[in-house]
């Protein structure tokens, strides 16, 4: 990854939902505001974007920049929450923004997905107004990042981590 | 018919879709996403939407003929159109989707049915009601007019 060319000044935004109709809207909705969108279908597609790959040992950080991660909750295979959590446990990945989108209202739910670290909860259909309020947290992120590029202290050299779906197994590793 | 008569008549048209309650303020927000550089936007999700929906209402009808009912699968297939039909705002297809759940949590096959034709009446309504719409609005633009942006007021 360049670390001295100064970065876009769009923000790159990784869209998850398994509904086409819901992509192509959260899509729309994004690009008229100015982002740079991918869409993908499921949550495993979404880690195999962002270098996180299921069942290795090694986590490769690629010149993937993604500036903030929406999701959708309910999904078949990984949900929206079992994708926020693999993100949160990520040293490389943890401090990208990450908003959870649901058609249910369940205060449960979302209250579990802002304590594993949710920026925002969104109820379906979302709407351009909050969308509007994702810039903030991308400002904040970026503001974060050029702090991080220090000269001396470079975070973005290549990290290998161990990573396990499930926690208990990481201890038998080490 | 000029471009401005073909227009009132889409504004008036549109306005009782709302009124009867086939169209909620979503299917405004599709509208306000359309732009120049987007001019398909509506026509394309629509279209999305009636293929999903014939498609979840054909799995439907045949998941509630089995003999044993799989009402884990019925109700996924319930909320998947309940989520696309509220994202363009077929309001009524949206509710005779959650009503229909409401009994596959009953695991009332019986009352599955029955909501399972008033969904499929709801959708051949709506769907016939946006296709005219998108009729009119393919006459507007025919006719060198543009398609007015609307503003919900009422």
């Amino acid at each position: 990854m360049g670390m001295a060319t100064p970065k876009e000044t769009q923000f790159h935004v990784l869209a998850v939902d398994d509904s086409l109709i819901d992509r192509m809207l959260i899509e729309r909705l994004l690009k008229t505001s100015s982002f740079h969108v991918t869409a993908v279908d499921s949550a495993s597609k979404a880690l195999n974007f962002l270098g996180l790959v299921e069942d290795m040992a090694s986590e490769i950080h690629q010149d993937v920049d993604v500036n903030l991660i929406i999701t959708d909750y309910c999904m078949p295979g990984m949900t929206g929450y079992d994708l926020l959590r693999k993100i949160k446990e990520s040293k490389s990945l943890k401090d990208i923004p990450v908003v959870i989108m649901s058609s249910e209202n369940v205060p449960s739910r979302i209250n579990r997905c802002l304590e594993e670290g949710a920026e925002e909860f969104f109820l379906k259909p979302v709407q351009l107004s909050d969308v509007h309020k994702l810039k903030p947290h991308l400002m904040k992120s970026r503001v974060k990042e050029e702090q991080d590029q220090q000269p001396i202290n470079n975070k973005r050299k290549i990290k290998e981590e161990f990573h396990s779906p499930d926690k208990t197994r990481v201890k038998c590793i080490s | 018919m000029d471009a401005g008569q073909m227009k009132r008549q889409w504004v008036d048209y549109i306005k009782s879709l709302f009124v009867e309650g086939f169209l909620d303020g979503q299917f405004l927000q599709l509208q306000q996403l359309q732009d120049e550089n987007n001019p398909e936007f509506v026509v394309e999700v629509v279209s999305l939407f009636f293929e999903d929906s014939e498609r979840l209402l054909k799995d439907l009808s045949f998941a509630l003929e089995q003999k044993g009912v799989d009402f884990k699968k019925v109700d996924a297939h319930v909320h998947q159109l309940k989520g696309s039909s509220s994202s363009i705002g077929a309001q009524r297809v949206k509710n005779a989707c959650i009503a229909f759940r409401n009994f596959c949590e009953e695991q009332n096959t019986d009352a599955c049915l029955r909501c399972l034709q008033q969904v499929k009446q709801e959708y051949c309504l709506v769907k016939n009601k946006l296709e005219t719409l998108i009729r009119l609005e393919q006459q507007i633009v025919a006719a060198g007019g543009s398609i007015p942006t609307m503003e919900l007021s009422f």
